[in-house]
C-alpha cells in the first residue's frame, strides 16, 4: 500500500485564509466562557464539561465533534438553556443565556415535531408563541416550508413524513423564529446514509441563503469537515476543548472535495484527536477466546 | 365472532336434553300427591317416585328432563329481552324497563361527568407539576384503596336516599383512579416535545395548553373510555344503596319473582349498552385524532 503524502491540516490557500480573516472580523454571536458542568451520579460527582471557551461569529458554521461521552449533548443543551451550567457563562449577543428562548433555535436528534399539528401548524407554533397573528404566521410559515421544499406536504401530519422530511420541517420550524443561532444536536444521526448526504447539502444551501449562525453537533468526521468553517474538537473525561480546527477546504463545498488533500489532511488530524493511539488497558474490547479450532485447511481471514 | 362460542355452548346445554339437564319437569303428576304439573324436581327424586308408583300399581307420573330455573334457554332470554320493553310494570308505581335503564344511564352520566370535571384537570396538573403531585397523590393513593361501596351508608346519611348517594359512589369509585391514571399518562408525554416547545418560545400556561394537553389527548381519551367501563361496574353497587333503583332494581325484582329470563335479558342489556358506547367512542376517537398513527390503539 502506498501512503499518500498529505499537506498539514493547518495549511490554507490564500482564498481560504482571507475568508477566515474576514470571518473573524464579524461580530461575535455566541460566546462561551469558562463553562463547566458537573452532576451527581451513582459514581459520585462527574465532570461532564470543564473549562470550555469558544466564540462563534455571525454566519459562521461551527461543528462540535468528540468521542462519545465527551459532553457534546450537554454542551448544546446548556447553550439552548435546557440545562444550567455549574460554572462559567454563555453569552448570546453579549447577554447571558439563562433559560430556553426562541432566539436560539434547536433541532434535536430525535423527531420532536408535534404529532397533533400539521406541518404548517408545526412551523407556525413558534410564531404564534411570539404573539404574531395567525394570518401573518401562516404566510411566513409557508415561506419556510417552501425553503425546505415541503410545500406539497404543508397539510400532512408528521407521522405521514419520512425521517428526512421530519427533520426538514424541524429546521423550518426553528428558523421561522428567526433565531440568532441554530443549534443542531446530531440532527441527521438517525437518517440513512443517502438521505443524510442530501440533508447535508440542503442545510449548506439554506445556510448560504439566510443570515444564520449554526452550531452543529456530530460524531461523523466527514459530516463535520463537509459542513463546518471551524470544528471544535472535545475530548472525553472530562469534556474539554482539545482543539479548534479551521477547515482548509474551500467553499462552496462539494462532494468531490471528500478526496481533496485538504479534506483528507483535516480528517487525518481529527482521527488522531478522536482516536488517539490506544494504550493497552482497553476494558471494553472483545475477548478473543477461540471457541472452536479453525481447521488448518482454512486460510486465515487476513 | 368471539360471541359465537359462548352462545353455542349455551345453546347446546339448553337444547340437547342429555347434556346436563339435572331436573325433571312434571308433565303429569300421576298419583304422587305433592307433584304438580310444571314443577321442577331433581332427577333421582323423580325416578324414585316413578318406581314407587309402578310398584304400587298406581298412576305413574310423567315428565321430561329440564334445566334448573336459573338457566333459561337463549330463545327465552331473547323473548324476554323483547317483552321486557313491551310489558307494562305490574304495579303502576313501578317503572318500565326502559325507564329503569334511562335512570341508570343518568346516574352513570352524572357520576362520571362530575368525576371527570375534577379528576381530569387535577390529573393533568399532577402529571405536569411535581409540587402538585406531591401535594395530592399520597392522599389519593391512600384513598383509592378504600372500597367505594364502603361509603354507601355514609353517602346516604349525607346525601339522602335518592340519586345523590348513587352518584357519589360512582364518583368515589372513579375519581381517585382517574387522577392517578391521568397523572401517569401525562408523565408519559415525551419530554423532548416539551423541550422543543421551550426552545420555540413556549412558556408556562401556553406550554400546558398548547403542548401538554394536545400531546396527551388521544391517551386521555383512551383512559376515559376505560374509566367509563369502571363506572358501570360501580353502578350495581350504587343502585343498591338507599332506595333501590334503575336496572339493578329491575334485576333484583325479577330475580325475586324467579323470572330469570328477564334477569339474563337485563344483564345482557348492560353489556350491550357498554360495548355499543365503547365502539361509538372508538369511532369518534378515530375522527377526533387523525394524527394518531395506529388506529388500532384508539
Amino acid at each position: 500500500m502506498t501512503t499518500i503524502e498529505l499537506p498539514s491540516y493547518l495549511e490554507q490557500s490564500d482564498a481560504v485564509r482571507n475568508r477566515f480573516d474576514r470571518l473573524k472580523q464579524r461580530e461575535v454571536i455566541l460566546e462561551v466562557k469558562k463553562l463547566g458542568k458537573q452532576f451527581h451520579s451513582q459514581q459520585g460527582l462527574v465532570t461532564a464539561l470543564k473549562n470550555i471557551n469558544f466564540k462563534t461569529h455571525r454566519r459562521e458554521f461551527v461543528c462540535v465533534i468528540g468521542p462519545s461521552g465527551c459532553g457534546k449533548s450537554t454542551l448544546i443543551r446548556i447553550l439552548a438553556g435546557l440545562e444550567t451550567p455549574s460554572s462559567g457563562e454563555v453569552l448570546l449577543d453579549h447577554k447571558p443565556v439563562l433559560e430556553p428562548g426562541p432566539e436560539r433555535g434547536m433541532v434535536f436528534q430525535g423527531y420532536t415535531l408535534f404529532p397533533w399539528l400539521s406541518v404548517k401548524h408545526n412551523v407556525m407554533f413558534g410564531l404564534e408563541m411570539q404573539g404574531i397573528n395567525k394570518v401573518t404566521a401562516e404566510s411566513e410559515a409557508m415561506n419556510w416550508i417552501e425553503l425546505v421544499g415541503l410545500e406539497k406536504f404543508s397539510e400532512a401530519y408528521p407521522h405521514q413524513l419520512s425521517g428526512g422530511m421530519k427533520q426538514r420541517v424541524a429546521i423550518a420550524r426553528a428558523l421561522a423564529n428567526k433565531p440568532r443561532i441554530l443549534l443542531m444536536d446530531e440532527p441527521f444521526g438517525a437518517l440513512d446514509a443517502q438521505t443524510r448526504c442530501k440533508m447535508q447539502a440542503n442545510l449548506l444551501e439554506i445556510w448560504r441563503n439566510i443570515d444564520i449562525t449554526i452550531l452543529f453537533i456530530t460524531h461523523d468526521l466527514d459530516e463535520a469537515i463537509y459542513l463546518a468553517d471551524r470544528i471544535l474538537v472535545l475530548k472525553a473525561n472530562p469534556g474539554e476543548v482539545d482543539e479548534m480546527i479551521e477547515v482548509a477546504v474551500p467553499r462552496p463545498r462539494h462532494l468531490s472535495q471528500f478526496i481533496s488533500p485538504e479534506f483528507l489532511a483535516t480528517k487525518k488530524r481529527l482521527e488522531e484527536l478522536i482516536h488517539p493511539p490506544v494504550v493497552d488497558d482497553d476494558t471494553d474490547g472483545l475477548h478473543m477466546i477461540r471457541m472452536a479450532r479453525v481447521g488448518d485447511d482454512v486460510e486465515g481471514v487476513e | 365472532m368471539s360471541f359465537l362460542l359462548p352462545i353455542l355452548v349455551w345453546s347446546l346445554v339448553s337444547y340437547v336434553p342429555f347434556l346436563w339437564h339435572p331436573k325433571v319437569e312434571i308433565a303429569d303428576p300421576g298419583s304422587v300427591s305433592w307433584f304438580k304439573s310444571g314443577m321442577l324436581v331433581d332427577r333421582d327424586v323423580f325416578a324414585e317416585q316413578q318406581q314407587l308408583a309402578t310398584q304400587q300399581q298406581l298412576a305413574v307420573p310423567e315428565g321430561f328432563r329440564a334445566n334448573p330455573i336459573y338457566l333459561p334457554a337463549p330463545h327465552e332470554v331473547a323473548i324476554a329481552f323483547y317483552t321486557a320493553f313491551t310489558t307494562a310494570p305490574t304495579r303502576s308505581s313501578e317503572q318500565w324497563l326502559h325507564e329503569s335503564l334511562w335512570h341508570s344511564i343518568q346516574v352513570i352520566f352524572w357520576g362520571f361527568t362530575l368525576s371527570s370535571l375534577l379528576g381530569v384537570p387535577i390529573g393533568i396538573l399532577c402529571g405536569t407539576y411535581v409540587a402538585i403531585s406531591k401535594l395530592h397523590e399520597p392522599f389519593i393513593e391512600f384513598f383509592r384503596y378504600l372500597p367505594a361501596p364502603a361509603f354507601g351508608a355514609l353517602a346516604v346519611a349525607i346525601l339522602g336516599i335518592h340519586d345523590g348517594p348513587k352518584i357519589a359512589i360512582i364518583f368515589i369509585g372513579t375519581f381517585f383512579q382517574q387522577v392517578l391514571i391521568i397523572a401517569n399518562t401525562t408523565r408519559k408525554l415525551d419530554v423532548a416535545l416539551l423541550e422543543a416547545a421551550l426552545t420555540l418560545g413556549a412558556k408556562k400556561l401556553r406550554l400546558l395548553f398548547r403542548v401538554v394537553v394536545p400531546g396527551i389527548l388521544p391517551d386521555l381519551y383512551r383512559d376515559q373510555r376505560i374509566l367509563l367501563g369502571w363506572a358501570w361496574t360501580y353502578l350495581i353497587v350504587a343502585e343498591l344503596i338507599g332506595t333501590s333503583s334503575g336496572i339493578t332494581w329491575f334485576i333484583t325484582q325479577q330475580a325475586r319473582y324467579k323470572n330469570f329470563d328477564n334477569v339474563y335479558a337485563a344483564i345482557a342489556m348492560i353489556g350491550i349498552i357498554g360495548i355499543v358506547t365503547d365502539l361509538l367512542l372508538a369511532q369518534l376517537g378515530k375522527r377526533l385524532f387523525p394524527w394518531e398513527k395506529t388506529q388500532a390503539k384508539v
